[in-house]
């Protein structure tokens, strides 16, 4: 056997552009990930032009109809989110990559990076697909919606965002949780269920679940109080309050897995 | 080298390794031999870094793990078979850990082309069977040409035209200067393969000498580890 040298090891050390390139290669070479985000966007297309078929009162927020699909497809990417960092655990690959990159909160740093783009980007073209399919498919006498108009694309650009902000709440769960059924119960359970609980039991948060922040903040051309008594969070609020969730997922994912066994 | 000192690790009330100590001199294979449960992958993962000691301390070349600046163009490891992703393709996974130490991509066909993988580099890896599995990790371990290896169990799986490839790449790995340290509990493979012989047994150290002088001890290399493990389990119990 013969182990033909490499050239010498290059000066300096591996950094966060290593980490990058590692993750990048990981995500993209899984056919799941490719799965998941074209079900994101053929979803928030197929719930758009049918919301837009359907729509017959031109007074309603046009851009929120056609949008309508995100509160749905945010679920993929979360699950995609969640699988990133739990696939790790389950296959035994975290160890390579731990010894590869030793540093974890820097690897942890990389997937967020790597597939917040990803998800941002996927979540963009999702929400001006869907905009405009979802606008064109309004009958003749419902006039559509322009980007042009106060509000319209601020809705478009921070829906599309919502994919993004949720999926990095999914990998800062799967870091914190390290098992999938029960990372995705979780994500689940606090995006969805504990939505329908604290709509029937506690409304008054309920203006900052994650759901209620997509759904009625950032997707929205103006937020709409319910009934005069709940008032939803302003576009920007909401988007900085999900921020907020995501950091705080992913810090405590970042500490838990540099103190924890891999 | 790699370099062990005072080594503890317990999970739970379990105690899997105890004041644990051990040099591995580059130059030859090393043989890390215990009965299993004995806290030989437990070792491996605290060398790695995988792990934290509760006590004690590992370097590998004078350095921590951790601190190392391109830790798979220092260290190659095998920690256990099936390591990757199973969607992923073997040439996808090697791609990737060389991509995170900035080895270049011809290095990954060379690796595939050493194992015997070349043919099946870009079919799912969740196929591969043990032995497959097994010789991926292996090429993740050469990936990065290390000084250092450190392999645990590589014969599980592989038939016997497998094992006997593997016994000759330790042995020429080792004759190139490298340091090599594998895990087994098979004491006629390790009498084949290693030179020298770190025994634990219980999480402690039993024996730190050459393939030569621990069978001199008795009859033979597996009287000699019989002997001392079984002392081991009559003093713990």
């Amino acid at each position: 056997m013969t182990t033909t040298a490499i050239s010498p090891a290059p000066r300096g050390r591996y950094r966060f552009p290593q980490a990058v390139r590692m993750e990048w290669i990981k995500l993209r070479s899984l056919r799941s990930t490719w799965w998941a985000l074209a079900v994101t966007v053929a979803g928030a297309v197929g719930i758009a032009v049918a919301v837009g078929v359907n729509t017959r009162d031109a007074a309603a927020d046009l851009t929120n109809n056609a949008l309508a699909g995100i509160a749905l497809g945010l679920l993929v990417t979360g699950v995609l989110g969640v699988l990133v960092m739990t696939g790790e655990y389950s296959s035994g690959m975290i160890r390579a990559t731990l010894a590869a990159i030793p540093n974890r909160p820097l690897v942890l740093a990389a997937k967020a990076a790597v597939f917040g783009v990803v998800a941002l980007a996927v979540g963009e073209a999702a929400a001006f697909i869907a905009f405009f399919a979802g606008s064109a498919a309004l009958p003749e006498e419902v006039p559509a919606p322009a980007l042009g108009q106060p509000g319209v694309l601020r809705a478009v650009v921070l829906g599309g965002a919502g994919y993004c902000l949720i999926g990095l709440i999914g990998l800062g769960l799967g870091a914190i949780i390290r098992h999938t059924p029960a990372a995705i119960a979780v994500l689940v359970g606090g995006v969805y269920v504990v939505a329908q609980l604290v709509a029937a039991f506690a409304p008054a948060i309920m203006p900052y679940l994650p759901i209620a922040i997509v759904a009625n903040s950032l997707s929205v051309v103006q937020p709409v109080p319910i009934e005069g008594q709940l008032h939803f969070l302003s576009p920007w609020a909401g988007l900085g309050v999900l921020c907020g969730y995501a950091a705080v997922t992913l810090v405590a994912g970042a500490w838990l897995l540099a103190r924890r066994d891999a | 080298m790699i370099e062990a000192r005072g080594l503890s690790k317990r999970y739970g009330s379990t105690v899997a390794v105890e004041e644990l100590s051990f040099e591995v001199l580059p130059g030859r294979v090393t043989g890390f031999l215990g009965p299993n449960g004995s806290g030989k992958s437990t070792t491996m993962r605290l060398l790695l870094g995988l792990d934290a000691p509760d006590a004690g301390q590992a370097w590998i070349g004078g350095r921590r793990y951790r601190d190392l600046r391109w830790p798979l163009r220092e260290v190659g490891a095998l920690l256990e078979a099936k390591a990757f992703h199973p969607g992923r393709s073997a040439h996808a996974h090697l791609s990737a850990l060389a991509a995170s130490n900035d080895i270049p991509r011809s290095r990954v066909e060379e690796v595939l082309g050493i194992v015997g993988l070349g043919a099946v580099a870009r079919r799912r890896a969740g196929g591969f069977s043990l032995g497959m599995a097994q010789r991926l990790g292996i090429a993740a371990a050469l990936l990065g040409d290390p000084g250092v290896l450190l392999l645990d169990e590589p014969v599980n799986g592989l038939d016997p035209e497998g094992i006997r490839w593997i016994r000759t790449v330790l042995r020429s790995l080792a004759a190139q200067g490298r340091t090599v340290f594998v895990s087994s509990h098979l004491i006629s493979e390790m009498a084949l393969t290693a030179d020298h012989l770190v025994v634990i047994g219980q999480g402690r150290l039993l024996a730190d000498s050459s393939v030569a002088e621990l069978s001199a001890r008795s009859v033979s290399l597996e009287e000699a580890f019989l002997e001392l493990t079984h002392d081991s389990k009559a003093r713990t119990s």
